[in-house]
Order: C-alpha cells, then structure tokens, then sequence
C-alpha cells in the first residue's frame, strides 16, 4: 500500500474502508540472522536500514511492549545537529540529512518540520561559546547564523528581554533544525521495515542472552528461545538492565526526563526556543499545544514518571523568558527513562561477547539521531565496522581516555 | 521525595544535591597494580539497579552533611538513611 495525495483523497470519498494495518503480526521463527532487541525508534531505523541498505535477510524486531512505548513515543521531538566537538558533529548533521529525506524514502508522513532553533545567549561568555559552536557546525556541513539582540527580537518580539538575571543579547539559530511527529517516525519505519521483510513482534520481552564460548547463540524471551547469528541491543533507557543479563556493566545511569503540554493556543512559537541558562526549552505543536521541558530529575530512576520540585522550576524557567504564557495551563505531564552516559554521548559498538552489539547512551537527546542511529548500527551489524560518522562512540572510549564530553561535566551522568 | 535525615527528621529531597551510586566511597587504591583498571570500573561503570540502589545525597541547603539513602529506583520510594561517614569509618573499621 503506497500513500499520495491520490489515495487519501480516494479514500475519504469511499469512507476509509481501504486503509490497511501498516505492519503484519508474525509469530517468532525458531531463528533469524539478525535479531534487533527494543521496539523503539532506533531499533526500527536499524532494522529498516539492515534490509534496505545493506540487504540483511532474516531480520526480527524484539519489543518487550507496543512499538511506541517507550522513549520515541514521549519525547519532545526536537531535531536538530548543533554540536561543538568533532566525534558529534559529522553524525548528528547526517542525521539531519537523513531527516530531509526521510518521508520521500519511506513514503510516511513524519511531519518533518524545519521551523529552526534558537539557543538564546545571555553573556559576552556565551557568545564567544556559540560563535565557536556556530563554526564547528558550518566546517561539518551544517547551517548556523549567530543573531544579536535585534535578529532575535525580529523574531520573538514578546520574549522578555530585560530579565535582570538573564538578558537576552542574541542566539545561534540553526534554521534547518525542528520538530518531527515522532510516533510518525516510528511507525514509518515500522511500515518500511515489515514491507522489506522484517519481522516485528511486539509483546515480546527478552529475558536473557544464550552465550556459548564468548559467541552469542540467541535470546530467550517471554515468547520462548529465539536463536540468531547477531543481536544488536537498543533498548533506550533499560541498557543497564538488559546489558547485566549478558554480564556486563555499562558506563550508563538511568534517569528520567519529564516533558510538558500545555492547552491548545493560537500560533505563538514557530520555531523551537532554548533557554539553556533557565533550563528551558519550547516549541509549539500543530494542535497548538506549547510542548516543553527542562532537565532531567537528577537521581536514578526506572519510574517513567518524575517528581513535583521539577515541573515547578520548568514552569519558573519558561515564565521568566516568555511572561506571556502566564495564564496557559498545563495540560499533561509525564516522563521516560533514559541511558545517561558518563559523557554524556552514546555508543554504537561491538560487545566483549562476539556477535553482541549495542546502541545506548543516547541520554535526552536520541530523537534527532534516530535516523542516522538506525544507519551506523545496521552498517557496523551488517559489516562489523563503524560507520565512519559514529566511529568515536566507542564502548572503551572511557577507558582509553577519549570521552565526548559537549558539556565538560565529567563522569557525573545527572550533570549532563 | 522525603529524605529521613538521621540528625535533622524528614527533608524535602529539593535541600539535597545528589551524586550517585554510594560504591563511590569505596575508593580504589591508586598504589595497586591493577590501579588502572581498577578505577576505570570506579568511575565510569555502575550497576544501575532497577529496585533498590544506596546512593549519595548532600544536603547542601541543610547541615552540608553527606548521606546514603536506600531507595527504589522503580518506586521512588526511599527505605532510610544513614550518615555517609559512619558508614565509611565502619567500613574501615573505625568509630561506630
Ligand atoms: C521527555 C523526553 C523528551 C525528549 N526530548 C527529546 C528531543 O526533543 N529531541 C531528541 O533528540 N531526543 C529527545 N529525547 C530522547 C529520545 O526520546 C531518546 O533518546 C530516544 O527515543 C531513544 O531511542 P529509542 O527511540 O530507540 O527508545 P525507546 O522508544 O525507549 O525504545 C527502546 C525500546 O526497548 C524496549 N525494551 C526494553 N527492554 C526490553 C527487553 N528486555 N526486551 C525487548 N524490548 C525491550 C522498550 O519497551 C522500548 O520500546 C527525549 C526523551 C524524553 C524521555
């Protein structure tokens, strides 16, 4: 099934009897060549682009819930590629170029939206900081503008300007940043994957990893022994718990991260606004709804629900820059657990046990990698090497003593 | 969250600053010949422990004295408290 402008106006003449379910439900073979474990966005970009690009056979998708459930399905859909350092960079920009072309691939509306971002700038600190940003961004391809106090006004005029704590004297702006629907993206890539032949099974939690002579044989799950030639693990926030059923201790925290609607408003936002010094980010849905957050609670936590104190301070954040908010009212809250990392970067690499692989660490910011996420774990599943833009995401980068710190705050997960 | 301080009653878990996994008062020896990789696992890896995990807390807005809570990483439900340094003066096998 093929959607156009054709169809869906065909459709809504005959009453949409013709729409189909978009994947099968296939009950687990007795093995496969790959096997994916997470349902998520990164598990279905992988398996979507094992098939595609590099013409894997015999590819399942293992997710414990319903494809959705987890971190794709909660976040707050901002993506973008505005890195500083050079093990980020070149990754996170061919992600958004995969992001530009995705829908035309997949032939799925993800609703991707280059409204741009803006990172507000307060200091003379801050903006030699972005300037230096700004120009990592352009050397690896990307787009980047730095704007003064003006530029930002012609496009926010009704941001509070003159807060006495944190003035507004520019930004760097990334006009090919935005949004994208992400349960879209998800099930974009779930229709593209079941259409090359991979099979998704939901409801279907691994349980433990068969692992004979240092080689990984299969998984056993709640829907009984699968066995594979190759695992590749990209379970978001559950690594830590996944990981330890094969042995291992990962350099990872699990947090979690809250987010925020509020009710339906005219358009107000276009774009997406971070206002990094009052822990504060926004972007406005095309239901109208202001969609934002902050940063993570700050302990460990498997709870995918936060605590009080930090919906407060969020709020506090985003009523000092836009006092114009003050009568909206929350909508729904809520929250996901995340891998945060003891870098605050990910990790697309091999095992210690041969023929396990990992994709982790993602922290808040996995959305925007999803697609290219998807790409260099199915390139080094596929092909047992890095792909060359996630070749610095090591799993012994640690110990090597090259870490991509982008925010310089150690080996501490909740700072980052 | 409500932490029972065992000096000042129940504080609201805001007074606190958090830290992590309390193995981290168990500092290797940077003397030994396994030093290197002793504190690689030190720093960077943790457990992570869906459940019950002791962990750091300092209470930064309250006495400056550091703790380790027992608490439900599933629940958020905290079990107790203890003083960081009775348990690491025990530890060492010092002052009760
Ligand atoms: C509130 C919030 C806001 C965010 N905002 C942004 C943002 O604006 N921009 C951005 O780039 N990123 C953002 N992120 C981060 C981003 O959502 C994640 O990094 C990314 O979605 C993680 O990859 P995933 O989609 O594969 O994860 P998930 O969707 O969580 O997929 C992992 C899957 O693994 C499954 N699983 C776990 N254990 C097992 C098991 N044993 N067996 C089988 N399956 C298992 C889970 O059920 C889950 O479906 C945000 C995260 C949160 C929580």
């Amino acid at each position: 099934m093929r959607f156009s402008g054709f169809r869906v106006v065909k459709e809504a003449l005959t009453g949409h009897h013709g729409w189909k379910p978009l994947w099968r439900t296939p009950a687990p073979q007795a093995s496969y060549d790959y096997i994916i474990v997470g349902g998520g966005g990164h598990g279905l970009a992988t398996a979507y682009h094992l098939a595609k690009v590099f013409k894997g056979k015999r590819i399942a998708v293992l997710e414990k819930g319903w494809l959705g459930s987890g971190n794709i399905g909660r976040n707050t859909t901002i993506i973008r590629s505005n890195y500083l350092l050079p093990g980020n960079e070149p990754f996170y920009e061919f992600s958004m170029k995969l992001w530009e072309n995705m829908e035309q691939e997949f032939n799925f509306n993800a609703m991707v939206s280059q409204r741009g971002i803006l990172n507000l700038i307060h200091t003379d600190a801050q903006r030699d900081a972005y300037r230096r940003r700004g120009n990592a961004m352009l050397l690896a391809g990307a787009d980047a503008e730095l704007l003064d106090r003006d530029g930002v006004r012609a496009m926010y005029p009704w941001l509070n300007y003159d807060n006495a704590r944190f003035p507004i004297k520019g930004g760097l702006l990334q006009r090919r940043a935005g949004t994208a629907r992400h349960d879209g993206v998800a099930w974009g890539y779930a229709r593209g994957a079941d259409l090359l032949g991979v099979d998704i099974i939901q409801n279907c939690e691994v349980t433990g990893f068969r692992i004979e002579n240092g080689r990984v044989q299969g998984v056993d799950t709640s829907r009984g022994y699968i066995g594979a030639k190759k695992v590749g693990v990209a379970v978001a926030g559950s690594s830590g718990r996944v990981m330890a059923m094969a042995g291992m201790r990962l350099p990872i925290e699990s947090h979690v991260l809250q987010a925020f609607v509020s009710e339906g408003l005219k358009p107000v936002v276009d774009g997406v606004i971070t206002f990094g010094a009052g822990h504060f980010y926004v972007s406005q849905s095309d239901k109208g709804g202001l969609v934002f957050g902050g940063d993570i609670d700050g302990y460990n936590s498997y709870a995918q629900r936060g605590n009080l104190p930090v919906i407060e301070e969020v709020a506090e954040g985003g009523l000092a820059l836009m006092p114009a908010i003050g009568r909206a009212r929350l909508l729904r809250a809520w929250g996901g657990i995340m891998d945060m990392s003891m870098d605050g970067s990910p990790i697309i690499d091999r095992t210690p046990v041969d023929g396990l692989y990992l994709n982790a660490g993602w922290c808040y910011g996995g959305f925007k990698a999803t697609p290219a996420s998807g790409y260099a774990f199915a390139h080094l599943l596929a092909t047992d090497t890095p792909h060359p833009t996630a070749a610095a995401y090591r799993l012994d980068r640690f110990n090597r003593g090259y870490v991509i710190d982008e925010k310089g705050m150690g080996a501490q997960p909740n700072l980052h | 969250m409500l932490i029972p301080h065992p000096l000042l009653g129940p504080r609201d878990a805001q007074e606190f600053t958090y830290l992590g996994d309390a193995s981290l008062l168990n500092r290797p020896d940077g003397l030994a010949d396994t030093a290197p990789e002793a504190f690689n696992d030190y720093v960077y890896l943790r457990d992570n422990p869906a459940g019950l995990h002791r962990e750091l807390w300092f209470h930064e807005q309250g006495d400056r004295s550091w703790l380790i809570v027992t608490r439900n990483t599933v629940t958020h439900e905290i079990l107790g408290a203890e003083l960081a340094r009775d348990v690491a003066l025990a530890a060492m096998g010092g002052a009760q």
